[in-house]
């Protein structure tokens, strides 16, 4: 069976974790003693329903003040699918758990409320949502019931969300109108909503059609670990082991490592399920090659004829998200890539970008704590990798500053312009 | 495309090696329960035909199950791999805390004392544990590098953001992390690869008899550590355990199931979660779990 990762995105209280607790409770994934003592706890507090996103809301602070501070993770299944959610926070101090949530989801579920309509974070979401490559994304109008389920407040709010969106790259967008509260077009159709003609949320989530991404044609393998038992019947073993990044491995498949340019052959390919003819993406691997290379962890092994850029002048999308110090330009900090750990120095701020008007705002010098924007940095070690649109894993990094540990920043590597 | 299971252990795998390759002393806690079983399958698979380059650790409150005291030695030997055991009832002698008495009495708050003496002694700065975040409400919240300060605890509004796998495993001398590759299973997911996978278990996960009494709505054995009031009469049941723990606040289940389909179907139409059905020590508070990895728990 399947799995589908999706993440729960929108402002505060737009509905995102009444939506989660709503899918669960009537696709019975609920279980009785969780049940319970949501019961209990929102008749403790005077609340004259059961209150939902208690189920994910599951930390003290967060119950305490009846918002979302960190992604919580829930499962489910149906007969199509394995599900598992995330369902971020909404308020803006807490982005970098959003991005958390959403940096791996193969969809995500913009909750827009009918009767506000898109507002400052929906945008963030979304632009956050377009900029790490979410590939499906669904808009759900929530609250229909507050404004009397009209079509008109519906097509509006899609008429708007379209044309921001325009200027954003997404790729699968699907609108649909809900009410999480009731559950009206969550799992099953909605009497109040007859004039809508599309499929329920739950209904779409089991068909989306998440076959084709990934990237399946740039053979990438990142070493993670080189396996060599120092044991007499496995003497001369060697394998490099690590996950398939994109395309496809098959014995016999001639391959080159980065940096050193060797060539040689897959002679063989274990996996934690056994010995594979073939390695996929995302398949966890160990690969037996023809000839004795010196290869290490933070090397990539590609196609001769297929190779990532090779490069220490990058440029990037950056997050920016430690909440202690701005980005400082010029100075040094640590990064991971793939496999890979080096470090590294921001040289110039190219553009911010204003996530309201989508402007981009070159007279910026740094990035404060939760903006974004796209900069030239520069590596000790040059890194082998491919843009971000075009594969997820290769072209993604982390900066962690040096003192404190902190991941300060996600960034997304492009192709630099000419 | 790959099926979830398969998804879920290539993840698994993944994460266990990124940490052996970071990490300079890594340690697997091993209890012999189910998830620990899964998880030093896992890290077995994730290094063969190596050996698995780190020890396992279990932190013993004395009050075992013998059956899982055999299994877990049997378990290790047959993996080749060296198991260190953090003792509650040295650190009660050596004066490390007070054992725990009165009518209710668990040694389980006081592992996390043990825990953390023992990462202390060792200098572990990674330790995987078996947690996954459809058992609990504070799991849910939890990244799978989950960082421990000097003191060993867990602040849940600070965590650091942890995207697309690549994970930050960054601290100073003293400060460690807990690692959780089960992140994303969940029971029935385990059940699952412990079929498809043919996986040894404990005995005590299938349905056998026992002597047993009810406290708290739930089926406690008797043991040497655990004995009935006057007032709670003992009965032999046929019961199973869903979760195995320390045996003073591990409950039973009735059930008959005692192959692996059958537990798999029980699991599947289950409408209480493992540990409403079988933990004492969850029902404390509302937020029981979440005060405990506070302060050092698993
Ligand atoms: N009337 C109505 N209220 C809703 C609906 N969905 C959510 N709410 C309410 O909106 C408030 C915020 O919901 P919550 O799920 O916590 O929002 P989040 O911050 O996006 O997670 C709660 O009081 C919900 O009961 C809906 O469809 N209709
Ligand atoms: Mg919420």
């Amino acid at each position: 069976m399947e799995r589908l990762r999706f993440a729960t995105v929108g402002s505060v209280d737009d509905g995102k974790s009444t939506l989660i607790g709503r899918l669960l409770f009537d696709s019975k994934s609920i279980f009785e003693d969780q049940l319970e003592h949501i019961e209990a706890v929102s008749k403790r507090r005077g609340t004259d329903y059961v209150d939902l996103s208690l189920l994910t809301d599951g930390l003290r602070a967060e119950r305490e003040q009846g918002i979302t501070i960190d992604v919580a993770y829930r499962y489910f299944a149906t007969p199509k699918r394995n599900f598992i959610i995330a369902d971020c926070p909404g308020h803006i101090q807490y982005t970098r758990n959003m991005i958390t949530g959403a940096s791996n989801v193969d969809l995500a579920i913009v909750l827009v409320d009918a009767r506000t309509g898109i507002v400052e974070q929906t945008r963030r979401h979304s632009l956050l949502a377009s900029l790490l490559g979410v590939p499906h994304l669904v808009i759900c109008v929530n609250k229909m019931d507050l404004v009397d389920w009209s079509p008109g407040v519906f097509n509006r709010i899609r008429d708007e969300f379209e044309e921001f969106a325009a200027r954003l790259s997404l790729r699968d967008v699907t609108f649909l109108p809900i009410s999480a509260l009731q559950g009206d077009n969550v799992v099953s159709r909605s009497p109040n909503l007859t004039w809508f003609e599309g499929p329920t949320l739950l209904h779409h989530l089991e068909n989306v059609y998440t076959a084709s991404d990934d990237n399946r044609v740039d053979a990438r393998f990142p070493v993670q670990y080189v396996i060599r038992p120092q044991r007499a019947e496995h003497h001369d073993y060697r394998g490099y082991a690590g996950r398939v990044a994109g395309g496809v491995f098959r014995v016999g498949d001639d391959i080159m490592v980065l940096p050193s340019g060797l060539t040689t052959t897959v002679t063989g390919i274990d996996s934690p399920n056994g010995p594979l003819i073939q390695a996929e993406p995302n398949d966890a691997a160990t690969l037996l090659l023809a000839d004795d290379l010196s290869i290490a962890r933070g090397d990539m092994i590609c196609r001769p004829n297929n190779r990532p850029r090779q490069a220490q002048s990058l440029e990037a999308m950056l997050c920016w998200m430690d909440d202690a110090a701005p980005l400082q330009p010029d100075r040094i900090y640590s990064i991971k890539h793939t496999t890979k750990v080096t470090r590294a120095k921001v040289t110039k701020v190219l553009y911010r970008l204003n996530i309201s008007t989508l402007h981009r705002e070159i007279e910026a010098r740094d990035l404060a704590f939760n903006e974004i924007g796209r900069v030239e940095l520069h590596t000790t070690a040059p890194l082998f990798y491919d843009d971000y649109h075009v594969n997820r894993s290769t072209g993604s990094f982390i900066l962690v500053d040096e003192h404190t540990g902190q991941t300060c920043a996600a960034g997304m590597l492009l192709s630099p312009r000419t | 495309m790959q099926s979830a299971l398969r998804g879920l252990v290539d993840e698994s795998v993944t994460i266990i090696r990124e940490v052996a390759a970071e990490f300079e002393r890594p340690v697997m806690l091993f209890s012999g329960g189910k998830d620990s079983v899964v998880m030093l399958h896992l890290a077995a698979r994730a290094f063969a035909p190596a050996r698995v380059p780190f020890p396992v650790m279990h932190i013993d409150t004395g009050h075992n199950f013998p059956e899982v005291i055999e299994f877990r030695d049997r378990a290790v030997a047959d993996l080749d791999v060296r198991l260190i055991v953090g003792s509650v009832q040295a650190s009660i002698d050596a004066g490390r805390m007070p054992d725990a008495t009165g009518p209710r009495a668990s040694r389980n708050p006081l592992q996390t004392i043990t825990l953390l003496d023992s990462i202390a002694e060792h200098k572990f700065d990674a330790v995987f544990g078996g947690a996954r975040r459809d058992e609990e409400r504070a799991r849910a919240k939890e990244r799978v590098y989950s960082f421990r300060d000097s003191f060993g605890q867990w602040d849940p509004k600070t965590q650091r953001p942890e995207l697309w796998g690549i994970y930050n495993g960054r601290h100073q001398p003293g400060e460690h992390f807990r690692i959780f590759p089960l992140s994303n299973w969940t029971e029935l997911d385990i059940w699952r690869f412990v079929e498809e996978y043919d996986i040894p278990l404990p005995s005590i996960y299938f349905a056998h008899q026992r002597r047993v009494f009810r406290r708290d709505g739930m089926w406690m054995a008797e043991s040497p550590f655990l004995s009935a009031d006057a007032d709670e009469p003992v009965v032999e049941q046929t019961v199973r355990f869903r979760t195995v723990g320390d045996a003073t606040c591990t409950a039973a289940i009735e059930s008959t199931a005692s192959t692996l389909t059958q537990i798999i179907a029980e699991t599947a139409a289950a409408r209480v979660t493992e540990r409403g059905a079988t933990r004492a020590d969850d029902r404390i508070s509302e937020a029981g779990m979440e005060d405990r990895k506070k302060t050092g728990y698993f």
